[in-house]
């Protein structure tokens, strides 16, 4: 089959496409260097509307790529450029389309395709140039690499391989040509640890460093540059050098350690970064070909598999959904919020206070019951705000305002008269929290809403005795508060609307993924992760090994094992909430004597780590009661799995969110559950979990799996 | 305190290629300040001695100073072209003559000691910003009769110079125009323009004005080699009916920008920066608005008397030709023949384009480069005429002639 017929095959399974023209220009390089024909990538939308190559964008680049060609052939250019629009060079395969996917042929179609087409731009005829001028990840990259020469701009705000990240391989090209470019090592960096890394990017000047582009320069006049740059390497007055790769072993010890990066953080329950690796090795002996042919089944084989399927949905999830969170009232009813109350003063409300500091930058006043706590709640701020300036983070006139915003103060009808959002983060004591509330409200405006971070009790019980228990919302925030993303917003039964737009507004300047919730016990996270440590507990204290429960759940590839997660979490706090929960569930919920025992005890955790690794505190090991009945790690794992199938259906049912993507993205933002898993419910449905306990699936097909 | 006045040099200039104004030129989708910020970097490149902190002061010249011209675009256009922030500029406005001022200005302030190096332009999108946008001429002007109507139309006041000298007819105009073509491109030919040139990037959208995609423009897009005196004959007068002032005889409507380096002779020496002329004298002066293409002379009348020199120590030329009757009425004015060997040696605006306020450099960086061919050379002059009756002159010293320096 012709690629031009491959690919119209191709388009007319994705008829939305946001289709990438191909615009070819003929320019005369400086020096008298000759004809040039330039290729700009452009979709025709401005830069929020990144460039992308569906089907039909690789047409338009064959097509153009055949004009040039002709053109090369007749001796009417001597080079041939490939550019992008303003700030964008191109950001890879559209997404959208690869989810469309049905049949393994059809993905294997996509990777020919993209094949096909950019390897043509080594066998023009004429040297070609690639100027990355801005955004460039996928096979945007991909598209260049398969040029003589590259540019690159200082300017440029992405560059990446994020494949690995979302599930995918490099595979128009990236897995087999870029070790071949830079070196097997810089390949890993880029390929496997910056993808595993949070989609790390790379500068400008790292893509020069790495060796991935020839030269590099300024925006202000990058193109400009690039051109006299290429008439400098057509006239043979500027010379490219390029390293000699390593092949030796080198290239095995890369591979190697780009196996122990994703071990560690995949734990091999992702495919994707292993099939890239084994691409990366083969690539080994130059052959450049074979490693296309491998890395068009890797890529079929991976769209075809439900881990890709998940990475895009809960790629999806972090950017559409958790950006227009679902059942939000119309932002139109929210109020602005001028000044900011946090009641407490220890170390959780110190840190609210620092967030919303920096992000809302508005006075934020501190209150607590005696003034050396308040004075160390500031002085906290003003130590974090010193470390920041420190970092350079931020310079001394931001210092010196936010500091000048700051206070904290013993009476609160001093600090809270004139403020229009106020939080508390005392005890986790209904009677303590409605007190507190009491008082806010006797002293604070008839607007002010009355927030509160409770990690487990009921917001509605805690505005009860309120005058105006309209305006009370549950914010609860995930510790590390800076670094996770996720924020519960909980409505109240009395919550009025006004309020609930008013948190999600300063939700979004607080730059977090705001979810609706209802007011259940534990909310979303909290619940769901007690379920599955219960489960774990349970089966210890039946009588497995710990090792076993804990080895049982691996396969997962979660951030961590369910009791360091414990020991991070703290183990008394992990018995409180368990123990709240037990209160409202006591027929799936546990309390576990042995945890409550290790609490006692005062144990910080299960583990020491004398020998460097976790290893089963002997203290904890004596104090450990367990029965006899001892399963295999897959009984452990189904029983787990089953738990939190079965208690993710119940909270469906009971509307604690809207939909089963809220539970994914709670997981995902708040727990850290990894994209592969697509945060559970895809991984859930696909290894039959949900029907199993619940009868049916949480998704409909296609959602976070191949359509039907 | 006592001051001495210090000795002004011009050490570099550069511009972007002119581009013809409209929906279907080079730079129709290519910003303003965009423009002048690539000349600034070329300035910077081609003098790696001019440290970019040591620059006090960037002067750049708007005729329409809004939009992509406005903002305080020297200021601006400082920060875009990577200037340290501590370098200040400031935006200019004289109309035709607004780079020329941009340098005078500066020049003035390097003599009394307030700069050591400068940057100096200007820039006319005319395109983006059509002559005459945003205007609102008090009423007084027309109600007092304090200047004719005319004298806001610029093919007006060039038919009414044609009035003031009867014999510079329309077939001497357009036998200028065809020599000014033919010098342009004769000095294209020879490598002179593109030296000075700096390459700019430009994007197309619109398929109706050519390929699309980017572009690289290192030519002047208004030139017409090859113009012939038949091929003129038969234009349009539009600004009179049987007038003489054509679209051939005159410069069009363009786009582009020019950067010069202006600096004190012992900051360019003590950093090995070039110098390519030195200032002499400069001198404005009003005359009729409706008659402004006469300003020249009692401009160069002022710059001469100023420098205690006549016109015939002047022995270069560079004279805006905003129309081609406007240099003939001042070769007429001092009896320099029409096709004087000293008088525009590339050409001038009639072929490479008058993009307003930028144009004042173009004569500057052209008369440098006639001064390095010419060191029997001692003087020259840039002059041009300027919007509502003024004419601006600034006189040169070759510092390649053997007396330069010296008393004269």
């Amino acid at each position: 089959m012709s690629t031009a017929e491959l690919l119209k095959g191709a388009a007319e399974l994705f008829p939305d496409e946001v289709v990438t023209s191909a615009h070819v220009r003929h320019l005369d390089l400086p020096f008298g260097a000759g004809r040039f024909a330039l290729i700009t990538l452009d979709n025709g939308f401005d830069h929020t509307k990144p460039t992308t190559f569906g089907p039909a964008s690789l047409a338009n680049l064959d097509a153009a790529i055949d004009q040039v060609s002709k053109e090369a052939a007749a001796g009417e250019i001597v080079g041939v450029g490939i550019t992008g629009k303003p700030f964008i060079f191109a950001v890879g395969a559209d997404l959208k389309g690869v989810e469309l996917l049905k049949e393994h042929k059809d993905a294997l179609a996509i990777g020919k395709g993209g094949h096909e087409v950019f390897k043509r731009l080594s066998g023009i005829g004429v040297p070609t140039f690639a100027y990355y001028n801005g955004a460039a990840m996928g096979g945007g990259v991909e598209v260049g690499l398969h040029c003589e020469y590259r540019t690159v701009s200082k300017a440029i705000a992405a560059f990446s391989l994020p494949e690995v990240f979302l599930g995918l391989v490099p595979g128009w090209g990236g897995c087999t040509i870029l070790p071949n470019l830079i070196g097997a090592d810089k390949a890993v960096s880029v390929i496997i640890e910056n993808s595993l890394n949070q989609n790390k990017q790379l500068k400008g000047q790292q893509v020069l460093d790495l060796g991935i582009a020839d030269a590099l320069f300024e925006g202000a006049d990058f193109l400009e540059q690039s051109l006299i740059w290429t008439a400098q390497v057509l006239k043979g007055d500027v010379e490219v050098e390029r390293p000699v790769i390593d092949r030796g072993e080198a290239w095995d010890q890369a591979v190697a350690r780009g196996r122990f990066v994703a071990d560690s953080k995949v734990h091999g329950a992702a495919p994707a970064a292993y099939r890239a690796l084994d691409i990366i090795a083969a690539a080994k002996n130059g052959d450049l070909q074979q490693g296309y042919d491998a890395e068009d089944v890797a890529l079929a084989d991976l769209i075809m598999g439900g881990e890709l399927r998940s990475g895009i949905y809960a790629f999806n999830l972090v950017q559409k959904r958790g950006k227009r969170p679902a059942g939000a009232p119309d932002k139109s009813l929210a109020r602005p919020v001028t000044k900011v109350g946090v009641v407490g003063a220890g170390l959780m409300a110190s840190q609210l206070a620092l967030l919303f500091l920096r992000r809302l930058e508005v006075p934020v006043v501190l209150t607590d019951i005696d003034q050396e706590r308040v004075d160390k709640g500031v002085g906290y701020v003003h130590a974090e705000i010193e470390k920041l300036l420190g970092k350079g983070r931020i310079n001394q006139d931001k210092a010196n305002r936010l500091k000048a915003l700051v206070s904290g103060v013993l009476d609160k009808a001093e600090g809270f008269s004139d403020a229009d959002f106020i939080i508390e983060a005392v005890f986790e004591e209904i009677g303590v929290k409605q007190q507190v509330f009491a008082e806010v409200e006797a002293v604070a405006p008839a607007h002010a809403i009355l927030a509160t971070n409770t990690s487990s009790l009921s917001v509605t019980e805690m505005a009860s005795k309120l005058k105006n228990p309209e305006r009370v919302v549950g914010f609860h925030f995930f510790n590390p508060v800076a670094i996770l993303p996720l924020l519960e917003i909980v409505r109240g039964e009395q919550t009025d609307d006004a309020s609930l737009a008013t948190a999600f507004g300063v939700a979004k300047k607080l730059k977090k993924t705001a979810v609706l919730v209802k007011d259940a016990p534990a909310f979303v996270v909290n619940r769901i992760l007690t379920r599955f440590m219960g489960e774990i507990q349970n089966v210890i204290d039946e009588g497995t090994s710990v090792e076993v429960a804990e080895k049982a759940v691996e396969p997962l590839g979660l951030p961590m094992s369910p009791l360091v997660l414990l020991e991070l979490v703290g183990p008394a706090i992990g018995l409180h909430v368990s123990e709240t929960l037990n209160r409202s569930f006591p027929e799936r919920f546990t309390v576990s004597p042995n945890l409550a025992a290790v609490v006692k005890a005062g144990k910080r955790g299960f583990y020491v780590y004398d020998s460097g690794k976790p290893e089963l505190d002997p203290e904890v090991a004596a104090i450990l009661k367990q029965g006899d009945v001892v399963l295999t790690e897959e009984q452990v794992r189904e029983r787990v799995l089953d738990a939190v199938a079965q208690e993710i259906g119940l909270m469906l049912d009971e509307g604690v969110v809207a939909e089963a993507q809220d539970i994914d993205l709670c997981l995902i933002t708040g727990a850290g559950w990894p994209f592969h898993l697509g945060g559970i419910t895809p991984y859930l449905d696909r290894e039959g979990v949900s029907e199993r306990v619940n009868g049916k699936k949480f998704l409909a097909p296609g959602v976070a799996s191949v359509p039907a | 305190m006592p001051r001495t006045v210090r000795d002004v040099v011009f050490v570099d200039g550069v511009r972007t290629p002119f581009g013809k104004a409209g929906p279907k030129g080079i730079y129709h989708e290519t910003r303003a300040d965009d423009l002048v910020v690539k000349a600034i970097r070329e300035l910077l490149r081609r003098n790696p001695g001019l440290e970019p902190k040591q620059i006090d002061e960037v002067a750049i010249a708007a005729t329409t100073q809004i939009g992509d011209q406005g903002l305080t675009l020297g200021r601006t256009a400082g920060i875009l072209a990577g200037l340290p922030q501590s370098v200040p500029g400031y935006s200019i406005d004289r109309m035709c003559a607004g780079a020329l001022t941009a340098v005078t200005s500066v020049a003035g302030s390097i003599a009394f000691g307030a700069y050591d190096a400068v940057i100096a332009g200007g820039v006319e999108h005319m395109g983006r910003h059509p002559m005459g946008e945003g205007v609102d001429p008090n009423p007084r002007f027309v109600s007092e009769k304090l200047v004719d109507e005319s004298a806001l139309f610029m093919g007006m006041t060039a038919e009414n110079l044609h009035d003031r000298y009867p014999t510079i007819t329309k077939q001497r105009a357009d036998e200028y125009a065809v020599r000014s073509q033919e010098k342009a491109a004769k000095a294209y030919a020879n490598g002179k323009i593109q030296q000075d040139l700096v390459p700019v990037s430009v994007r197309r959208t619109n398929p109706e004005a050519g390929e699309t995609g980017w572009g690289l423009v290192t030519a002047d897009e208004p030139m017409r080699p090859g113009t012939s005196l038949e091929s003129l004959a038969g234009l349009k007068t539009p600004f009179r009916v049987h007038g003489r002032v054509t679209a051939g005889n005159a410069a069009g409507l363009n786009d582009g920008a020019t950067a010069s380096i202006i600096a004190s002779e012992d900051f360019a020496r003590e950093n090995n920066l070039p110098v390519k002329m030195r200032l002499v004298s400069y001198a404005f002066a009003g005359v009729e608005p409706e008659v402004m293409g006469y300003g020249p002379i009692p401009a160069t009348e002022k710059a001469l008397a100023k420098a205690g020199l006549s016109i015939e120590d002047i022995n270069l030329f560079e004279i805006n030709e905003a129309f081609a009757v406007q240099v003939l009425a001042f070769l007429e004015h001092y009896g320099i023949a029409d096709d004087d060997a000293r008088v525009n040696q590339y050409g001038g605006a009639i072929a490479y384009g008058h993009p307003l306020a930028s144009s004042g450099v173009r004569l500057m960086t052209q008369l440098a480069r006639q001064f390095e061919e010419q060191p029997e050379v001692r003087y020259g002059l840039t002059t041009m005429c300027v919007g509502f009756g003024m004419g601006a002159t600034v006189i040169w010293e070759n510092p390649h002639h053997k007396d330069a320096g010296g008393d004269k």
